[in-house]
């Protein structure tokens, strides 16, 4: 019987019927055509005849044809076989619907497997989730400018000093920079402060700043409620006033508006409240109070040599360069060092761009860790990779069947990197709710040490960011099974019934894995590198016994102000008595200047028996320490030689010092320093030293040797004139751990016995201290193992699924051999060889590339080389146990697969 | 005996006779295509005859109207092949259509008998 369809598409072609109609008409006619034929050949026609003359019932059929056409509805072509070409369409169409129609298949795909989908999914959410995290802190702490108006235009002003680029300006040398300069439009000035706040509430610390007045006014800061400080207020005897911190408001004030306007007694003065700064301003964090500077009644405001912590912030005049800045206050520097040599000899102006200043060198430190997460994405990334590629082999028959439809290389790659781009994206929206949601809190679990905390967040950059690396990971993920798929031959695929056993797809799994593990091992390293640093740190001696001390501020009643010395004295003696008498308590003593790792104070001094100098900056310098008898013991630092203070060194007797070993050596060499006299200044008498204690570790545990200024000085706090308004106590205790807080109320207790408006604030125990000053090592090591963590767990579940994969694909050829008679210890041997195979190319590629990377590290390591063949040895061997135990579990199930079994096996 | 509009005749008579034929046919039971084709030819000795080009836009557009229903029907011994039957709407179609042409040939008829009958 003749094939009438050929004949009958071709009259209705160009009619673009829905398909699924084209079919059923042509069905029917060519049923028709021959039911025609069969009863003219049983009429007696020849075939040839027969054929003729069915083929007339077709002769008129433009009539069809034309009736159709009225009839039926006309289609789009949809692409039903991917890659062919329907003609009458141009190719834009074409593309877009393709990749539609691509689209939806991946979608259905992606329902098809849910399994599968949850696993990738996740994995990309992860990776790209914390990529997306770091890169909103870099973004927020590197790129994003400073949140204030023209910001580039704010610098920090420092005076420099011989020993120190970024010192304290003092507040006459201010003045004038602020009349002689040409290139600034304003300048601030500012210092930090403790307040004890009596009312209203509860007598509390606060910290807080005493200010110019037009300090908000040169960063550009309006009050969130009432008024800035107006240029009056900045004068001895104005009204006194104070702006205060959204927090304080919130707290003290319930976030009322009349706050504005009702007083706040801080330490002996009742101050009215202007305004309300903004919740976003954390330029002074956690600073609550802020007070006119002019209003400070503190005679060495008027002295040119007193620094007194203030420093400056400016304001450049629009265009001026920091060259230009910088220069313009050398030269009124110049002109004071002329007028007041001995203050100013040797000094200098230090202009720093106010973003500099308050990022400082995280900068390196923010860019390794995104380099480190970075790798964890790009293990997700052939993780997920090495999944596609064992589903590609599942699909290899399907992928076989559209390319001999007629799919092209391009439609088939097209296809693959969608549907792994598909996945990338869902990954990456879920991510970027892991990020907005865990960033924040990440932050305030992780140790401090990071600038700018609060200004991280989600923004335009790291939507743009993160929809980058989604495409880019899906891309990436989705490029090796890509290329197989649409590389292998057909005919080769389709005689092969389905079962895949492709080498060049078992090579590229291959090199996958090995990458995967090369990457983990890396990001072990360096996280082994920061371990083996911050145990070396802990293990520092700090020259003190941190163990069981506890120390807190103490803060006077305003009224201790105006009390005579003897009465300040008498105060000073009892709180010292009735801390010393707690049960518990070992030792205890105020400290006043420096703290190891908590604050600095240094002066000048000049050996007796020597001509005094002309000027300050050609004095020796000193850490001082001023502090009671019991302080040796409290801290723990040993004596070397002589004594240490006693209850009978006091205002009326000789004034008396002790030094450290490193004062010791410097100053007097071979000789012995016992006995003899420095002098602090003109106005005192001369000071004998009467002891040598150990160095303490004043700066850091890491960096102290790095420091220029090392010799440090005890002062007897008993022997100073007048009493601060509020001192740091150290304790020792019998066990800390035990009951530090109980401790804490019972020292409360006892200081507010003797007044109620004492203070007791910032209490830390000594270890929480050096834990602080170790905040960014910390900080690094905790997100260098979390992602290393993380590196190990993506690798090692890689590891698994290739050996697990490999092992599912050759049950077969697993059961010949055991039913041939290996033993289960060859099949074992058989895979692991396998999987370590990959393992040890890893390592191999890891190790180098260690080698190379850990030396961005070198900056946060301490007491361990970039390079330390332990570390390296130790993390390679646990990856290697890692590796194999992720090769064993499916290597032992191979061993399990019972020849019967495996060879009925499809 | 009601009168014809003109133009409705003019309608029918282009094309409603075709469509009667089809229609009558299939109101005893459905039959396929070729089928129908075959009736046409035999019941009218061979004077109407339609082919496969012009019969089927009929039957597809009876269908499109809801007067016929086509059906893919598979006996037992032989190919799978559509069926067309009456539909409920085509029943009364036929009776109108029958009705029309009945008094058009009633009509005709009695025009063109010979006047000496």
């Amino acid at each position: 019987m003749p094939d009438w369809k050929p004949e009958i598409r071709r009259r209705l072609a160009g009619l673009q019927l829905a398909p699924m109609r084209e079919a059923a008409i042509v069905e029917e006619l060519s049923q028709y055509l021959d039911d025609c034929y069969e009863e003219l050949l049983a009429g007696g026609s020849s075939q040839a005849e027969a054929r003729q003359k069915t083929l007339a019932e077709l002769r008129g059929s433009a009539a069809l044809a034309r009736e159709l056409r009225r009839m039926e509805p006309q289609v789009n072509p949809e692409p039903i076989i991917p890659g062919s070409n329907q003609p009458g369409s141009d190719w834009r169409t074409k593309m877009i619907a393709g990749l539609w129609h691509d689209l939806r298949f991946g979608a259905r795909m992606a329902l098809k497997n849910p399994g599968f989908t949850a696993v990738v999914v996740l994995t990309l959410a992860l990776g790209i989730g914390a990529n997306a995290a770091l890169f909103s802190v870099v973004n927020g702490v590197l790129f994003n400018p400073l949140p204030y108006p023209e910001p580039e235009r704010l610098v920090t002003l420092h005076q420099s000093k011989p020993n120190f680029a970024t010192g304290a300006i003092p507040y006459p040398n201010f003045l004038d920079w602020q009349r002689e300069n040409k290139t600034f439009s304003a300048m601030a000035i500012s210092r930090g402060a403790g307040f004890n706040l009596i009312a209203p509430g509860e007598a509390e610390q606060v910290r807080g700043r005493r200010v110019t007045a037009n300090i908000f006014s040169v960063l550009g800061v309006k009050p969130a409620l009432g008024r800035d400080f107006a240029p009056g207020e900045d004068e001895r005897g104005a009204a006194p006033v104070v702006l205060i911190s959204a927090e304080l408001w919130r707290r003290k004030f319930n976030a009322s508006p009349d706050a504005v306007g009702k007083s706040l007694t801080v330490d002996d003065r009742s101050y009215t409240i202007v305004g309300v700064l903004p919740a976003s301003f954390t330029l002074f964090r956690g600073a609550d109070v802020y007070v006119p500077m002019g209003q400070w009644n503190n005679a060495a405001l008027q002295n040119r040599s007193a620094a007194l912590g203030l420093h400056g912030i400016g304001r450049l005049k629009p265009g001026v360069t920091l060259a230009q800045a910088q220069a313009d206050l050398d030269g009124v520097m110049r002109g004071l060092a002329e007028a007041y040599p001995e203050a100013n000899r040797d000094h200098g102006a230090a202009v720093v761009p106010l973003k500099e200043r308050l990022v400082g060198d995280v900068g390196p430190i923010l860019w390794m860790l995104l380099g480190a997460v970075g790798f964890v994405l790009l293990i997700a990334c052939v993780n997920v990779s090495n999944l596609l590629l064992a589903r590609a082999t599942g699909r290899t028959r399907e992928f076989a069947i559209r390319a001999a439809l007629g799919a092209g290389q391009w439609r088939l790659l097209r296809q693959s990197l969608l549907e792994s781009t598909l996945l990338a994206l869902i990954g990456g929206g879920l991510g970027l709710m892991f990020a907005a949601w865990g960033t924040k809190a990440a932050l305030a679990a992780l140790p401090s040490g990071l600038p700018r905390a609060e200004e991280v967040g989600l923004d335009a950059r790291v939507l743009f960011f993160t929809l980058a690396i989604s495409l880019l990971t899906g891309a990436l993920a989705g490029l090796a099974p890509a290329l197989k798929a649409s590389q292998r031959p057909l005919s080769e695929t389709l005689k092969e019934g389905g079962r895949g056993t492709g080498g060049g797809r078992r090579r590229a799994q291959g090199v996958l894995v090995a990458v995967e593990v090369a990457l983990a091992l890396v990001l072990l390293i360096g996280a082994g590198l920061m371990i083996r640093s911050l145990s070396a740190l802990w293990n520092v001696d700090p020259g003190f016994r941190p163990e069981n001390v506890l120390t807190f501020g103490l803060g006077f009643p305003p009224s201790m102000r105006t009390a005579s010395d003897e009465a300040k004295h008498a105060n000073l003696r009892d709180l010292s008595a009735r801390i010393s008498a707690i049960p518990g308590v070992q030792a205890a003593s105020f400290s006043v200047g420096a703290s190891p790792l908590q604050s600095e104070d240094d002066l000048y001094f000049w050996i007796d028996g020597k001509p005094r100098p002309a000027s300050t900056s050609e004095m020796h310098m000193a850490l001082v320490y001023r502090v009671e008898p019991g302080y040796l013991a409290a801290m723990g630092v040993p004596l070397r030689q002589g004594r240490f203070f006693t209850d009978q060194d006091e205002v009326r007797t000789q004034p008396v010092v002790v030094i450290d070993e490193v004062f010791a050596r410097q100053y007097f060499r071979d000789e012995n320093p016992l006995g003899k006299r420095i002098h602090l200044g003109s106005d005192r008498d001369p000071l004998e030293i009467v002891g040598v204690v150990g160095h303490v570790k004043q700066w850091s545990l890491a960096g102290d040797g790095g420091q220029s200024l090392q010799a440090q000085l005890y002062e007897p706090f008993r022997q100073l004139p007048g009493s601060p308004s509020e001192v740091g106590v150290v304790v020792r205790v019998e066990g800390v751990g035990t009951g530090g807080a109980a401790l804490l109320d019972s020292i409360r207790r006892a200081v507010q016995s003797r007044h109620s408006q004492n203070v007791v604030f910032a209490a830390r125990t000594m270890n929480e201290v050096i834990a602080d000053s170790l905040g960014r090592q910390r900080f690094l090591m905790i997100l260098l193992n979390a992602f290393a963590a993380a590196a190990l767990l993506l690798a090692s579940i890689g590891l698994y699924g290739v050996i697990s994969y490999l092992v599912g694909q050759r049950t077969q050829e697993l059961g010949v051999r055991i039913a041939l008679g290996a033993q289960r210890r060859d099949v074992l041997r058989l895979v692991l060889s396998h999987g370590m195979k990959m393992a040890f190319g890893g390592v191999a590629l890891g190790l180098a590339a260690a080698l190379g990377l850990t030396r961005l590290l070198n900056q946060m390591l301490y007491g361990v080389s970039a390079t330390d063949p332990a570390t390296f040895a130790g993390i390679t061997l646990l990856l290697a146990a890692v590796a194999l135990l992720a090769c064993f579990v499916p290597a032992w199930r191979a061993t399990r697969v019972d020849p019967m079994i495996a060879l009925r096996y499809e | 005996m009601s009168p014809i509009n003109e133009q409705r005749l003019d309608r029918e008579l282009k094309k409603g006779s075709a469509e009667l034929l089809i229609l009558s046919l299939l109101e005893a039971r459905a039959r396929h295509g070729y089928e129908i084709r075959k009736l046409i030819e035999t019941r009218s000795d061979g004077v109407l005859k339609f082919n496969a080009a012009s019969l089927y836009p009929l039957l597809y557009r009876l269908e499109k109207r809801g007067w016929i229903e086509g059906k893919w029907v598979e006996k037992a011994g032989q190919r799978r092949r559509r069926f067309y039957k009456l539909t409920k709407d085509g029943r009364k179609v036929l009776a109108a259509q029958r009705g029309i042409w009945e008094s058009f040939v009633a009509a005709i008829n009695r025009v063109a008998r010979p006047e000496n009958a």
